[in-house]
């Protein structure tokens, strides 16, 4: 595959060539040849923006936030320094899609940045890259090395008087970073925890200046964009839900990966890709959208078409596209129990309701499941969960709520088993 | 913060330097956290020697480095083994066997989470989402090389593959 | 401007203004606890959520900016839920320890769970337990209690201009602490013990002495420097339990310096003069107040019979209050002496037109767009006004510099001009020079350039002389110049008064009157006799030796003091006076506000207000016009009109003035002492208070760069002794490279010679 011909591999095309992550690979394919052309024709951002607005791309990183919308916000004529950043920081448990773009096809998220750095008017580009893959630090940094030697990055680029660079920054072991506030945060060299926003990065970003972050797949999709105009990455999606999306599909299934795939396939098609539950259990429960959406019923996600809209609508949400798939055998008790230890443990700290609630919630759920558990628990964590949801700086708070509430929601029989009889209902 | 005795070797100031280079002029506190990584690769974990100097190296207050050293959990504020193996328990390599491979550890290297062999050989951590779960169970080995596919014999030949 | 709705009241507001300003306006409270009117907004203990129309989530009313046409409910069911639901989170982790915790009464959480909390927890699990830290002498902390609202923090960086404190680990392990064992030494730090809104930071000398609401609460004036910090005094049963900021937007806006807020400590030391003494024979004897005072009388009448009044010299402290003041030097020059002073630190103290001081209003200092600081440590001369110069650097302003050693001022600085004292008048000629002023010969070099560039350009402009450029042999040419730079420039001319009433004590009349001798040439030329009041001469003195020896030479000595002083041995009487807390009157402060006080307590002992003492004196020596019945009558007749004539005899003008030979920096070898009055040794009180002497900041070391340690053949930590004239101390040697070279840092108050004079190091 290449990206001169529109297929529905827009971000890992390159997988079927020898060297997928080689600049040569990428400029054999197409790679490059959009930004090429902006340069040449000096495309006005205006028109740049459209494109990306009529191409209905929403925000891959968790949000789903319009990424045309978002690009509209930044004051593209403001005249000081303004930065685009990159959200490498992909820490949500379940989602690991981010990853193998920076191995497979790194340059197409270098060329993403640089479009975007080019229309927003950025002096610098920094993509954050999550702490647990320093591997992947150092290979995107030498895809960068390349880039710049190739004459796509620093002064001067392709001859067209444009100056701009990127660079990589490395986190080390926070989730919270992930959001966009605390990375901006982190950015800088602080702590990272997440600002109140009003005001938004857009006018008050990477130190203090206007500044645009996307996630890593939003970027690297918009050269295919650029190629092939909004209108044809809105149809390989459907209406409000434009393009393809990399589905990483983790847990109970034959074969996890990365899928990606048009947006409205069906979840039973996504299961089918994967090999189907393993060893021909039964599946029993999907997190659609990684670890802070709800969790879904087998019954309720097969009926379900992998879209934002789709997946809202049966009340949860489609995320980062991380699909966590649990069969039979699992004991939902001690599954939220991990869950809500990884809210509390990466909780920053900062707020009250979160930093406070996320421990006694999973205190509460500990409790439980190990037999300690007391009749009146689950209403306990609910109501917490509904003090913490809303109220706090950022959407760890509410991340955090998600699966307790619906664990304990669609799961209520197998909690109240456990608090009952101080064992688990499944396998024992 | 003065720190006469504590020093890093030319090669890890110029990764600092090349760190700072990243970033505007009246920002190199943004390379903090690459100075810390910088520091503790080369000793092995941040003394509050290494963490003032680091601070001060980039003309910031000791507190807001050592609230960055804090803050995010790869940094070691204590001696750890020469290996270091955090393994990812969260719930996709849980769901893919990481509890199998979290017994098998502990019982190997007899000791649990958070502890270090008596021979210095192997710190034990337990860790949070590597973003690379498809590959679970995880592990990271001093915190910059992942090894993924974990089973009970993966486990055993990494652990006899580390001096 | 935005007109809201607000609990059903229609408000216009500023733009830009947050909910919780609006609030404030429509005189509606909500409860908070992180934020604050002087702290950057951190919106992070969600105490504040309030329902905005429209908004689908509750929202933080201190980060809200409000828009037109918002209706916002402060109190509405799902306001007040959300703040109870934050309650709760803030309460389960935190100790049921009220029955014995400082801030009980007086804390903001207890207060909100009285209206927030449910009277019983759902909490089951364990509760969180946090490390104790050491902060050092002043601040105790139970970090057990802290609800992390992060003020301490954002006062450190924002207010103060140094973290020292911040907040490590995450989640719910986060926990406010210095940097591993350091201790907070800022100049400020006590003021986290208001900001805290529960009892984790708390006064260590207050520490477990009374419960708040067994205090009453005295307005009072800081005795301290120039600054005239409002401050109230906690009393219970007589005595004074504790000094906290009293809110003055104008002066201290809410803070204090430490030394404001710790000195109460010596009110209760062992050193308090309680009655008073004579000696006899080389030994202390007490003695009643009316022989006491004949005596004193008998003694001055005597020796101005056999001497004549030219040889009685009067030295009174400028931390008295003006009545004091102007009592005393009403008795000197009833005896027909005009050798009264109060600038025991100035070398070369001369009278001007007026009295000297700020030139401008304190609060104007913050929005100043370039400062020139001649000769001034400030963070120890003036800890609030150094906060104001921060705020005006953080708003873009330039501070330039002239000083001998590059201290730390915690903010940018634009430009400085780094050498030793006898080095400063060129300095200054050089600025001057750069900016065409008349000034004499001299080489304009690159940095006095700069500083001239920067003081021509902007609008707001102060040149502030600091007290070592009024303690300076030079202080009149230092002066001019500075003048002259002003005037070139546009800026204000300014005094950064020392004392609690330097202002208040010019214009009292405690300065030389004609052929009067000022405070240097009084120990100079030594009296027969002295009249003391507040004053430790040897270490207030610019000279101590020349202090020691005029007093040890002089026949008679009394001394109106609240303390015994080994500074006061010499002397033959000593008057037990009550300090600020026990009595009345008024100070005038750097920016000429006239300040009055009430005493809080009764006098220690025998001890009696200076200006009844002084009315009595008056009139055993039939000075007449002494028959005072209050401290206001004083006043009255010390200051006419009040405040209302005080600007008309401010001054800051000097004439006449020879500019001269403005020397060459770099010709002597000699080596200058750089002798600065100790940030805890500005007067009797800060003196004697434990806690204040316990912090790090003082110590009584020599400091030198590493070129000087390197010409000495020196090195750090080396015991030296060091020497002017006759007199000698032993003292360690520190490395301090912001030190110009050819100085050495040795503090005011060690018993050596000139404060800016030259000294020599050996080894010892």
């Amino acid at each position: 595959m290449s990206l001169n011909t529109p297929t529905d591999k827009v971000c890992l095309w390159t997988l079927d060539h020898d060297q997928p992550a080689s600049l040569a690979t990428y400029t054999a394919n197409g790679g490059y040849e959009a930004l090429r052309k902006i340069l040449a024709e000096k495309t006005p951002a205006e028109q740049i923006i459209e494109q990306v607005k009529i191409s209905a791309l929403r925000g891959r990183g968790g949000a789903g936030f319009p990424t045309g919308l978002k690009w509209s916000f930044m004051p593209r004529s403001f005249p000081g320094d303004k930065y685009i950043v990159c959200n490498t920081d992909e820490g949500e448990p379940g989602t690991f899609k981010d990853r193998d773009i920076l191995i497979y096809n790194p340059h197409q998220l270098i060329e993403g940045m640089l479009i975007a750095g080019y229309t927003l008017g950025a002096r610098a580009g920094y993509n954050y890259i999550h702490g647990e893959i320093f591997e992947q630090y150092q290979s995107w940094e030498r895809a960068l090395q390349e880039a710049r030697e190739a004459g796509f990055l620093g002064k001067d680029i392709l001859g067209s008087g444009w100056d701009f660079d990127l660079h990589a920054h490395h986190g080390y072991g926070a989730y919270i970073c992930g959001e966009e506030t605390a990375l901006l945060e982190s950015l800088e060299g602080k702590k990272g925890q997440p600002r109140f926003k009003p005001p938004f990065p857009a006018s008050f970003g990477l130190y203090g200046k206007p500044t645009t972050i996307n996630n890593t797949e939003t970027l690297t999709s918009i050269p295919w964009i650029m190629r092939h105009g909004g209108q044809a990455f809105l149809e390989l999606g459907k209406p409000n839900n434009g393009g393809s999306k990399i589905f990483s599909i983790s847990g109970h299934v034959n074969k996890p990966g990365n899928y990606e795939i048009p947006l409205g396939t069906p979840f039973s098609a996504l299961l089918e890709m994967a090999g189907g539950v393993r060893n021909g259990h039964k599946l029993k429960a999907v997190i659609p959208g990684g670890s802070s959406a709800p969790v879904l019923p087998a019954d309720v996600m097969m009926d379900c078409t992998l879209d934002f809209d789709s997946i809202a609508k049966a009340g949860s949400m489609l995320g980062s596209g991380a699909v966590i798939v649990m069969d039979e055998t699992v004991c939902m008790v001690k599954a939220l129990e991990r869950l809500s230890y990884f809210y509390f443990e990466e909780s920053c700290g900062q707020c009250t309701p979160c930093r406070e609630g996320t421990g006694w919630m999973y205190r509460i759920v500990n409790r439980i499941e190990h037999g300690k558990g007391r009749p009146e628990d689950l209403d306990e964590l609910v109501r917490i969960g509904n003090n913490i949801g809303g109220r706090t700086i950022c959407a760890l708070g509410d991340a955090a709520v998600g699966p307790v509430v619906s664990f304990v929601k669609h799961f209520r029989q197998e909690f109240e088993y456990h608090i009952e009889n101080k064992r688990c209902m499944v396998g024992g | 913060m003065q720190t006469p005795e504590f020093q890093l070797s030319a090669e890890a100031l110029a990764q600092i330097d090349q760190e700072v280079a990243k970033y505007p002029a009246e920002q190199k506190q943004s390379a903090v956290m690459s100075a810390l990584r910088i520091a503790q690769a080369e000793k092995g974990w941040l003394s509050k020697d290494a963490i003032a100097y680091v601070a001060d190296y980039l003309g910031m207050p000791a507190i807001a480095a050592y609230e960055v050293a804090t803050f995010y959990n790869m940094y070691d504020l204590e001696p750890v083994g020469r290996n270091k193996i955090t393994l990812c328990t969260n719930l996709p390599c849980q769901l893919q066997g990481a509890d199998k491979v979290a017994e098998h550890l502990q019982a190997r290297l007899g000791i649990g989470f958070g502890e270090t062999t008596p021979d210095g050989r192997y710190t034990l951590k337990e860790g949070e989402c590597m973003g690379a779960c498809g590959h679970g169970p995880l592990c990271l080995h001093n915190n910059h090389k992942m090894h993924a596919h974990l089973t009970p014999d993966a486990v055993d030949k990494l652990l006899d593959d580390l001096k | 401007m935005p007109i809201i709705e607000i609990d059903g009241q229609q408000l216009e507001v500023a733009p830009g203004a947050t909910v919780m300003d609006a609030a404030h306006q429509a005189g509606i409270a909500i409860p908070h606890f992180c934020y604050h009117k002087k702290l950057s907004i951190a919106a992070n203990c969600r105490m504040c959520l309030v329902e905005v129309e429209k908004a689908p989530k509750p929202l933080p009313a201190c980060a809200t900016p409000v828009t037109d046409g918002m209706k916002v409910k402060t109190h509405s069911p799902k306001a007040v839920e959300a703040q109870k639901g934050v309650m709760e989170f803030l309460l389960i982790n935190h100790p049921l320890d009220c029955p014995i915790c400082d801030q009980g009464g007086e804390c903001t959480l207890q207060d909100l769970a009285v209206g927030y909390g449910a009277s019983a927890s759902h909490y089951g699990e364990a509760k969180r337990v946090v490390k104790e830290k050491d902060l050092g002498p002043l601040i105790a902390t139970d970090m057990t209690r802290c609800i992390h609202c992060s003020r301490c923090v954002r006062f450190g960086q924002e207010v103060a201009g140094l973290m020292e404190l911040g907040m490590a680990h995450r989640g719910e392990h986060t926990e406010v602490m210095p940097f591993l064992e350091a201790q907070v030494t800022h100049e400020l730090s006590g003021n986290v013990i208001e900001l805290c809104p529960v009892g984790a930071l708390t006064s260590k000398p207050f520490r477990f002495a009374a419960r708040s609401w067994e205090l009453s609460r005295r307005k009072s004036v800081s005795p301290h420097d120039g600054l005239g910090a409002n401050v109230q005094v906690h009393v219970k049963n007589g005595k004074v339990f504790r000094v906290v900021p009293q809110e003055n937007e104008a002066v201290n806006e809410c803070w204090i310096a430490d030394r404001d807020r710790y000195s109460y400590e010596a009110l209760d030391s062992a050193e308090r003069l309680t009655q008073p003494m004579v000696k006899e024979d080389g030994q202390w004897r007490a003695i009643g107040w009316q022989d006491a005072l004949e005596r004193v009388a008998a003694k001055l009448a005597a020796l101005r019979e056999a001497k004549g009044a030219d040889a009685i010299g009067g030295l009174a402290s400028a931390h008295q209050t003006v009545e004091e003041l102007y009592l005393f030097a009403k008795v000197l020059r009833g005896l027909g002496s005009e050798h009264i002073d109060h600038r025991l630190a100035q070398a070369g103290a001369t009278v001007g037109q007026g009295a000297r001081w700020l030139g401008m209003p304190i609060e104007a200092i913050g929005t100043l767009d370039r400062v020139l600081l001649v000769g001034s440590t400030l963070r120890h001369e003036q800890p609030l006004v150094a906060r104001r110069v921060r705020q005006a650097v953080k708003h873009g302003g330039q501070l330039n510099v002239v000083h001998a050693a590059d201290d730390n001022l915690l903010c940018r600085v634009n430009g400085k001009l780094i050498a030793r004292p006898a080095a400063w008048v060129n300095a200054l000629a050089q600025i001057a020079k750069a900016m065409n002023a008349e000034a004499g010969d001299v080489q304009v070099s690159d940095a006095a350039r700069g500083i001239a560039e920067s003081l021509l350009s902007g609008e707001r402009k102060a040149v502030l002389l600091g007290a070592l450029a009024q303690n300076h042999p030079d202080a009149d040419r230092i002066h001019a110049l500075a003048q002259a730079i002003a005037q070139a420039s546009g800026a204000t001319l300014g005094f950064l008064s020392v004392a609690a009433d330097s202002v208040g004590a010019q214009l009292a009349g405690v300065l030389p009157g004609p052929n009067g001798l000022n405070a240097s040439a009084m120990l100079a030329k030594p009296r027969a006799a002295y009249v003391l009041m507040g004053v430790e001469p040897e270490l207030d003195a610019y000279d101590s030796a020349a202090a020691r020896a005029a007093l040890k030479a002089a026949e008679f000595k009394v001394a109106l003091t609240a303390f015994k002083s080994a500074a006061l041995e010499d002397c033959d009487v000593l008057l037990p006076i009550a300090p600020f807390t026990e009595t009345g009157g008024a100070y005038v402060n750097m920016e000429g506000r006239l300040q009055a006080f009430h005493g809080a307590v009764k006098p220690h002992g025998e001890a009696r207000p200076a200006w009844k003492v002084l009315r009595v004196l008056g009139n055993l020596l039939s000075l007449g016009g002494f028959d005072y019945d209050s401290v206001e009558s004083v006043r009255a007749d010390a200051l006419p009109q009040g405040q209302a004539n005080i600007a008309e005899h401010l001054d800051n003008a000097i004439a006449g003035v020879a500019l001269g030979d403005l020397g060459d920096p770099s010709a002597t070898e000699a080596i200058s002492r750089l002798g600065e009055t100790p940030i805890y040794g500005l007067d009797p009180l800060t003196r004697r208070a434990p806690a204040l002497q316990a912090t790090a900041g003082v110590d009584g070391a020599v400091a030198a760069n590493a070129a000087m340690l390197a010409r000495l053949g020196l090195e750090a930590g080396a015991s030296v002794r060091v020497r002017q004239g006759d007199a000698s101390a032993v003292l360690s040697l520190h490395r301090d490279d912001r030190m110009a070279d050819g100085v050495v840092r040795v503090a005011a108050g060690t018993a050596l010679g000139a404060r800016l004079g030259a000294i020599t190091l050996e080894r010892a």
